[in-house]
């Protein structure tokens, strides 16, 4: 029964884990996509339409996509949940030098992961929203021409900034999570910690330089200066 | 040298505290900084004003009962060392000096800067020992171990349960020490045996005493006097899990 409510610490945090290593798995996939974005451009609005028309069809997908929601609510539920309870058992002091012991975005991961919210809410109505429930027009293989809607999307530069410094948050919200996440699974061994610490790293920089380039790189090559 | 003091006063946990100031002059840089606090004693003492109270007790940096935040940070300016190690020579001349309680939730404030740390001790109430036999010792032989995993064992048990990883913490969690004495035990033969049934109850315990959630931050083992090492936390997290699916 306290599994199921939750009702211990260290269950809470397995869910945050569980659900944030799922969500770091997700990134992985979505960018491998995203990058058919960076091909020349005919031959990337068709591979681009092709492969989203695919996902949508797809009923494994479909699957996969209701594991993500339910991630990306238990995931936010739960760090409000550990927040609220965090607050009532820290300790406040008058005068506060304490951030010397540790990073600051480690302390940090709510207000980032608000700002990954508030952008997960821009973009799923910007693509996710407007793919399933408006009217898109078809490119010259039938396929909702998705790959227009995208390099549109980036025509002003101000929301080509707005994905590159969300793409920073996420990228600190990973440098510190999928570590905790780890750890909160239970790596203790000191070689695997190791191993895992630079792994989480490599996967930081990579994941955050990789989403923040396309849309630098769409505005520029058909948008110019 | 000189140096202005702002030390939290509070009469009991029901009063409100408030930071005081003092002006101590003629402090010499070998005294260590429980010392400047006992020169500041006696003069309020013959002043005949209430003396700071304040916990302390080995002087050594053994037994982790002198525990105060030093200008914002646990134990003060040098990580690793406990108040007792601290020296006025790491401080200038002439410098305001904040001196405040170890802040938590779990931790009730008693008076001034003595704060009640009780809920450690039933932490470790409530699963932190293995239950042996009394008589006369076994040989030492009689149950292996290598030397590797008894140095291991010994680097989680170095904690002295002074609640600085609590007091650093910006949720308050008592992770690392409740993680501390669980790897300990697990990591040698003798512990093997009730490694599960003492998870779920420290944690259980350390859960009921209101601490807070661990976030990783790695604050605890950025301040602890003994360098207990985060991995335990990962270590008790591996054990609770193990524990919940096979008990």
């Amino acid at each position: 029964m306290s599994v199921v409510l939750l009702e211990s610490t260290l269950l809470r945090k397995n869910l945050m884990a569980l659900t944030g290593l799922f969500l770091c798995f997700f990134l992985v996939i979505h960018l491998l996509g995203n990058l058919q974005l960076l091909l020349p451009a005919t031959r990337a609005s068709e591979s681009f339409n092709s492969y989203s028309a695919l996902l949508s069809g797809n009923i494994f997908i479909k699957v996969v996509s209701y594991i993500l929601y339910f991630s990306l609510i238990a995931h936010a539920v739960d760090a409000l949940v550990i927040t609220i309870k965090n607050r009532k058992t820290a300790g406040k002091y008058a005068y506060d030098k304490r951030g010397s012991a540790s990073k600051w975005y480690s302390r940090n991961m709510g207000i980032l992961g608000s700002l990954l919210l508030i952008f997960l809410v821009i973009h799923f109505k910007d693509f996710w929203y407007v793919y399933k429930f408006e009217s898109v027009p078809v490119d010259a293989n039938g396929n909702k021409d998705l790959y227009a809607v995208v390099i549109y999307a980036f025509a002003s530069w101000w929301y080509v900034l707005l994905y590159v410094l969300s793409m920073f948050a996420l990228g600190y919200h990973l440098l510190h999570g999928f570590k905790s996440a780890v750890r909160t699974l239970g790596v203790y061994h000191p070689k695997y910690a190791g191993f895992v610490n630079s792994f989480g790293i490599i996967y930081s920089y990579a994941i955050t330089f990789g989403f923040a380039v396309i849309p630098i790189y769409v505005h520029f090559t058909h948008f110019g200066l | 040298m000189k140096v202005h003091l702002k030390i939290w006063r509070q009469k009991d946990a029901g009063s409100a505290g408030r930071l005081v100031d003092y002006d101590l002059d003629q402090i010499d840089t070998h005294m260590s900084f429980l010392e400047m606090i006992d020169t500041l004693n006696e003069q309020l003492v013959l002043k005949g004003e209430v003396p700071v109270e304040f916990d302390h007790d080995c002087r050594e940096g053994i037994c982790g009962m002198c525990a105060m935040t030093i200008n914002g940070e646990v134990n003060g300016p040098v990580p690793g060392l406990t108040v007792c190690q601290l020296h006025m020579r790491e401080f200038k001349d002439y410098s305001t000096i904040y001196i405040e309680p170890f802040r938590a939730h779990a931790f009730p404030l008693k008076r001034d800067l003595k704060v009640d740390r009780s809920a450690f001790d039933r932490i470790i109430q409530a699963g932190g020992y293995i239950s042996a036999s009394t008589g006369q010792p076994a040989e030492a032989n009689t149950i292996l171990i290598s030397h590797d995993q008894a140095e291991s064992a010994f680097d989680s048990a170095a904690c002295i349960g002074c609640g600085a990883c609590v007091a650093t913490c910006k949720n308050s969690s008592a992770a690392l020490f409740t993680s501390a004495k669980i790897s300990h035990l697990a990591k040698v033969p003798q512990g093997r045996e009730e490694a599960q049934k003492r998870v779920l109850k420290m944690v259980a315990q350390m859960d009921a005493e209101g601490f807070g959630h661990c976030s990783n931050t790695e604050a605890c083992e950025a301040r602890c006097p003994q360098g207990i090492s985060v991995l335990n936390i990962a270590q008790m997290n591996w054990e609770y899990n193990k524990a919940l699916v096979l008990r």
